[in-house]
């Protein structure tokens, strides 16, 4: 099988993965490669999915398998995008337990960062809704594990960045999808303060704020507060969506100065009235906002950009809260795509992102500055207790790995049994070394 | 009504993006190929698509045996047959230039076998007076270059049986579309040097099916690339051959 030696990124765009890529169509192909770690849609940002060595697409494996209509459970080939699960079963009443923020990311890539979204408050992460996982180890051969063969493993794999193996394919159970639509309340949030109360006092099934990171003084963390709940009513008609539209060109440098982007914040969070808007929504485009622009990445032009993503843990939290965003705010270096929210303690597996807590998470576009300030931010999630998502990152250090990650050392001696000699390595790996082998 | 589509080739990627769009319609599928057991993994993806139903067929273009038991469920079929023809090969030039007994075994998977199989089944599709032929041929087909022209003279001579076949089958109602893709992302090119303009296979895919919607004859796809072969088409010959591309 050919490998495909052109270079490749994450989202971010800013590292690249040199090892190239082999991507097989076939199951068969899977036996008849040298194995890597997994490759999937590449939608984390950093280098969680870059290796300098060859790596193993798994875009091309994604059918599904077998669905059981009575229960809900769906087995399916991990290069599956998730949005396909979304459109195929939606309509039928069953969509997967957690959608992330994007509908492209695979369901291996999914499993693999143990993904949170809209509702993680209530439904956890999706390596919760996991029931077993065809798993192929170091030796090649593709073997299930789930909480009754190998617990250890399958546990690592949840969440586990790939470094356990290669995901073929996985049996997960879905959650009831009563419409195609949802009632949607959109309010402004005038500061950090008023935001979290609102989102402690939140009952609703899901929940998500934008967070303008730009603002200072009294306006330190406003927003607007999304809630959701499934429309009651009898879904109309159901159209597909739009075909997505592409992004044809790298944005020039100026798009996303800090002038503009405290304009366009100003006029983002004044669009809602201050009495709120109760839009209802198709659920694809109130799950995935931005999957209809195609590489959208490249409005931050082609230098790329970094996501910081900490959560902190609750009690803490509005006091981080507060020092992160008086220094983003100073800084003029945020770009428009922020998030807060309000996570459970729902996690699956020992490297999983989720704590209870305050998760945020604000875009940078990669110009001088940028990465010091991250790496700022990073300092201070260690400092609360809290980590930073590994699926998003590009810049956190070797030693900041075990203060976030208090199960590291467990999750290193499944490894050392595991893969030994380190097939599965990717660079996130070798940057934090997570194999802790250094 | 729902209708039935025999695909020649289903492992192809172009082949698995249009098979799933037929499949969403509720449409039946024949899924045709070597690798039985994983055509079987898509069968299932495309019943849960809502294709009512898809079933799996050994098809190997060497072996004209294996297209009996698909020419017999073509005729058992009810409503409207379609054939939509992906299979193809395309060694490296070099590895022809070095044993040209591979000359053979490129015509028969881009061309003859595809002809024998189709006329096979046209007069049972004549009989029913409608339905569609696919023929995915390539840009490869319309001028003979350095770098593969034993594959591209495979696909001429499939381009030219198709416009005969369609002068035949249009007597009957029946649409035959030639399809000319340029660079496609499939295993065909993954890795290849020298790719640009890449179309994912679901583009492709969905071209074919306007295609299909306006009974069109030759498309390319993507479009632009009728510009591309018209200007490679009329360079005059005395310079072309002196060409390296
Ligand atoms: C716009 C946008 C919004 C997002 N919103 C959210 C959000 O709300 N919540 C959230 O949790 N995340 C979010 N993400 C991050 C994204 O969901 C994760 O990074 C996810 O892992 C991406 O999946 P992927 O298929 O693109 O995997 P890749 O990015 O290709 O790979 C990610 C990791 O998964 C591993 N992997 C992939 N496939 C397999 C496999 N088959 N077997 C083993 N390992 C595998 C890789 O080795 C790598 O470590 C968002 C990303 C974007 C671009
Ligand atoms: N990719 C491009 O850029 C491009 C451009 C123009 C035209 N095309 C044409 O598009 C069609 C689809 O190709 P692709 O790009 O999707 O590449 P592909 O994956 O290699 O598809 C080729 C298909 O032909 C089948 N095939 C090959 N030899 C066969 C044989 N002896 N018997 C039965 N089936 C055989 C393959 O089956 P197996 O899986 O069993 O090998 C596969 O299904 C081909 O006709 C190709 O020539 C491709």
């Amino acid at each position: 099988m050919p490998l495909n030696t052109e270079p490749y990124t994450g989202w971010g765009r800013v590292l690249t993965g040199t090892g190239g890529r082999l991507r097989p169509e076939k199951t068969a192909g899977l036996k008849h490669i040298d194995l890597g770690p997994a490759v999937g849609a590449l939608r984390s940002y950093g280098d969680a999915a870059l290796n300098e060595k060859p790596s193993v697409d798994m875009t091309r494996l994604d059918r599904m398998l077998a669905f059981d209509a009575e229960t809900g459970v769906l087995e399916a080939e991990a290069g599956v995008p998730l949005t396909t699960l979304l459109d195929t079963f939606g309509p039928r009443g069953w969509m997967p337990a957690v959608v992330p923020g994007t509908g492209y990311a695979t369901l291996g890539g999914a499993i693999a960062a143990d993904v949170h979204g809209k509702n993680h408050h209530a439904a956890g992460s999706f390596g919760q809704h996991v029931l077993s996982v065809r798993l192929i180890g170091a030796d090649g051969v593709a073997r299930e594990v789930s909480e009754t063969a190998e617990p250890d493993v399958f546990r690592a794999t949840l969440g586990g960045m790939g470094l356990t193996g290669i995901i073929e394919s996985a049996r997960i159970q879905m959650m009831a999808c009563p419409s195609m639509l949802v009632d949607v309340h959109e309010r402004r949030m005038p500061n950090l303060a008023a935001y979290m109360e609102a989102f402690e006092d939140s009952t609703a099934t899901f929940s998500v704020g934008w967070i303008d990171a730009t603002g200072t003084g009294a306006k330190l963390g406003r927003g607007i507060l999304e809630e959701a709940e499934f429309a009651t009513r009898e879904t109309p008609f159901w159209k597909p969506r739009k075909p997505p539209k592409p992004v044809p060109f790298n944005a020039p440098g100026f798009a996303l100065a800090a002038p503009v982007v405290r304009t366009f914040n100003q006029l983002y969070y004044s669009r809602i009235s201050t009495t709120g808007r109760k839009p209802t929504k198709p659920i694809a485009a109130f799950f995935h906002p931005l999957d209809g622009l195609i590489g959208w990445n490249k409005l931050y032009g082609k230098r790329g950009f970094h996501q910081f993503q900490c959560v902190l843990p609750t009690e803490s939290a509005a006091l981080t809260l507060d020092a992160m965003l008086r220094e983003i705010g100073q800084s003029g270096l945020a770009a428009p795509l922020a998030v807060l929210k309000k996570m459970g303690p729902g996690r699956a597996g020992p490297l999983s992102f989720p704590m209870a807590g305050y998760t945020l998470a604000v875009d940078f576009t990669n110009r001088p500055g940028a990465a010091p300030l991250v790496n700022r931010l990073i300092a201070q999630t260690v400092d609360a207790g809290g980590r930073i998502y590994l699926a998003k990152d590009s810049l956190a250090e070797a030693q900041q790995m075990a203060a976030m990650y208090p199960e590291l050392e467990g999750f290193r001696a499944t490894l050392r049994a595991l893969d030994p000699a380190g097939l599965f390595e990717t660079d996130l790996a070798r940057r934090l070394n997570i194999r802790g082998m250094q | 009504m729902n209708e039935t589509w025999i695909i020649l080739g289903a492992s192809s990627a172009m082949a698995r993006a249009f098979a799933r769009d037929m499949a969403t319609q509720g449409d039946a599928l024949l899924l045709c190929g070597r690798d039985t057991a994983d055509l079987e993994r898509d069968a299932a993806d495309m019943a849960l698509r809502g294709a009512a139903p898809a079933r799996v067929f050994a098809f190997d273009t060497r072996d004209p045996e294996s297209f009996m038991p698909i020419l017999e469920a073509g005729r058992a079929s009810k409503g409207v047959l379609n054939v939509a023809v992906f299979a193809g090969s395309m060694p490296e030039q070099a590895d022809i230039d070095a044993d040209p007994s591979l000359v053979a075994g490129v015509v028969t998977d881009n061309f003859t076998a595809a002809a024998a199989f189709l006329m096979a089944i046209a007069p049972e599709m004549e009989a029913r007076g409608a339905g569609v032929v696919v023929g995915i041929g390539s840009v490869a087909g319309d001028r003979g270059r350095l770098g593969n022209y034993v594959y591209g003279a495979a696909k001429a001579g499939f381009h030219t049986f198709l416009s005969g076949f369609r002068n035949r089958m249009g007597r009957s109602g029946v649409q035959v579309l030639t399809v000319k893709p340029g660079f496609v992302d499939t295993s065909m090119t993954w890795g290849l040097e020298g790719m640009f303009l890449v179309a994912s296979p679901s583009d492709v895919a969905a071209d074919i099916r306007r295609a299909i919607k306006k009974r069109r004859n030759v498309i390319y796809t993507p479009w632009f690339w009728i510009g591309i072969m018209t200007i490679i088409r009329t360079i005059p010959e005395r310079i072309f051959k002196k060409l390296q591309i």
